[in-house]
């Protein structure tokens, strides 16, 4: 009795109206409330300075705003970093199996330092120390940061893709006098890359929300342009909200991109 | 006239895995165009023993020749030995993500770099030859066990190679298409290429075998004709082993 009723109940608040309801209901009280902080703090809502910020229409004509271009530059950042972690990530997880006791101590090596290392000190020693070395400006120093924080990751997506080939692939390919890199790259690889895409999805997620950190070395990313507005304008309710919206769009955007080709891709197998 | 050299010679093998020995003191001797039969029990070494002929593993003393070929690890001449020596397996180890013509040009147009419509013409050729031409198209897990199986054998054939082995290449397959698998391989056996296969299949090994082997615990424990395997042969162990399959 007692469990059927509890079922009703959970059965009630899932029926489709309800549960929009209720979804609706939670999502006013969180903006009522926070609008009210303000309100009580006497904080002036300035909404209406904000779309210039996205773009201009100045007698030059049109003009894209500090927040779009920033979130181009956060796009482009993370693109370029996730890039080079890919390649970076495959070379290391490449190294962890090769059966070679220098090319798993490399890695292993790697792996444990980046997994052992803040994110931010990781930053700096890209940026103050090996900067200056290596000639490597602010843009460079970010996106080699994070391309080796996230390489570290992803290598153990290429890991645990690549494990999950079933042996007998490897057999099958060296039956037909495939060597070694042939196997990986026509059989392996190819098949490992549906196991591969859900992780991956969320490490640049992952990625593009890390890139925020970039912003302590000034680099004009989204975050940044966030900063620089507010010590401009003061209006730091509306910017922060509107910047941190910017990137739920951004990243949700790109899982649902990402679901629709692995769907593709169920398709096809 | 001088003996020519055997296909496969294979002399006083020992293989470890770690301290387990799997093979002790085997030699075998299998010349060009002969139909080889082992079987004996699970665990017996037959598969470590064929494995060892295309180096997908490595015996650790002893040696093994092929087509004239050392089979040594990491020797530069692995490449051209697995060119040589075909395999097909118990779980067939297509590859699922490519179509069964896909299957079957990979390995010519890879490994032996021929151009992609040949490599078709061939796979077609072959494909006919296993009496599944209509299947080009379609996907491995689209197609039954005993398809799947006739596929792998055409993957193998493909490459032309001289030998071809086969381990256990029935044993995973519902009873009701092993025969479609064996009939190929009966018409493969008449084409003059030098055949190993491990299987318990003893009324494919009386149609085709010319040499029977039985191997116990990792060694050689028989080597006679069928006609002499099949009604006398001399060792209790392989007379125990026979009745007990031949009931079933
Ligand atoms: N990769 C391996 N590592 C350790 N032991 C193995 C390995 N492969 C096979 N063996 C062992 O070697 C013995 C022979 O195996 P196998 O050649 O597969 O026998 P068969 O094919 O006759 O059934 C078995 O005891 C098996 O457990
Ligand atoms: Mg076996």
């Amino acid at each position: 009795m007692a469990s059927a009723k509890r079922r009703t109940l959970k059965g009630f608040l899932n029926a489709a109206p309800v549960a929009i309801g209720l979804y609706i209901v939670v999502i006013f009280g969180i903006f009522w409330l926070a609008f009210n902080g303000a309100q009580a703090m006497g904080y002036n809502w300035q909404w209406y300075r904000m779309p210039q910020y996205f773009y201009r229409l100045t007698e030059d004509g049109f003009q894209w705003g500090e927040i779009v271009i920033g979130l181009m530059k956060t796009i482009q950042l993370s693109a370029t970093a996730f890039f080079f972690a890919t390649l970076l990530g495959l070379i290391v997880a490449l190294l962890r199996l090769s059966g070679l006791v220098v090319g798993t101590a490399v890695a292993v090596a790697f792996l444990e330092f980046v997994r052992n290392m803040p994110i931010l000190v990781l930053l700096y020693l890209f940026y103050y120390v090996l900067g200056p070395i290596f000639k490597l400006d602010r843009y460079t120093a970010s996106i080699l940061c994070l391309a080796v924080f996230h390489a570290a990751l992803i290598s153990e997506i290429f890991r645990a893709g690549i494990n999950s080939v079933p042996k007998g692939q490897w057999e099958g390919a060296t039956s037909i006098g495939m060597t070694k890199s042939q196997a990986y790259r026509y059989i392996v690889l190819p098949q490992s890359v549906k196991f591969m895409l859900p992780p991956m999805t969320g490490e640049l997620v992952h990625l593009v929300k890390s890139s925020a950190i970039v912003s302590v070395i000034a680099v004009a990313e989204l975050t940044t342009i966030g900063r620089n507005l507010i010590s401009d304008t003061y209006m730091s309710f509306e910017i922060w909200f509107t910047i941190a919206v910017v990137y739920l769009i951004l990243t949700l955007a790109l899982s649902i991109g990402v679901t629709r080709i692995e769907k593709k891709f169920a398709v096809q197998n | 006239m001088e003996a020519q050299e055997a296909m496969i010679s294979v002399n006083n093998v020992d293989k470890f895995y770690g301290t387990f020995q799997a093979l002790t003191d085997v030699s075998l001797t299998v010349q060009q165009g002969e139909r080889v039969v082992i079987c004996g029990p699970s665990g017996s070494g037959k598969s470590t023993l064929i494995r060892c002929f295309n180096g997908l593993e490595f015996h650790s003393s002893g040696s093994i020749r092929i087509d004239g070929i050392e089979v040594e690890e990491d020797s530069k001449d692995l490449r051209r030995l697995r060119q040589e020596v075909g395999m097909v397996f118990q779980q067939f180890n297509l590859f699922p993500h490519l179509t069964i013509l896909e299957n079957l040009t990979i390995g010519p147009m890879k490994v032996q770099k021929i151009g992609k419509s040949e490599a078709e013409a061939r796979a077609r050729k072959y494909l006919e030859r296993v009496h599944i031409p209509e299947q080009a198209d379609k996907y491995p897990g689209q197609l039954s066990g005993g398809q799947q199986q006739r596929v792998a054998i055409a993957r193998s054939l493909c490459m032309e190679t001289r030998i071809m082995l086969f381990d256990e290449p029935t044993s995973a397959l519902d009873p009701e298409m092993i025969n479609e698998v064996l009939d190929v391989m009966v018409e493969l056996a008449d084409t003059g290429i030098t055949m190993v296969c491990v299987t318990h299949e003893m009324g494919f090994a009386r149609k085709v075998a010319d040499t029977m082997v039985f191997m116990e615990s990792g060694k050689i424990v028989e080597v006679s004709p069928p006609e002499k395997f099949f009604t006398n042969p001399e060792s209790e162990r392989c007379r125990m082993f026979l009745n007990q399959i031949l009931e079933h």
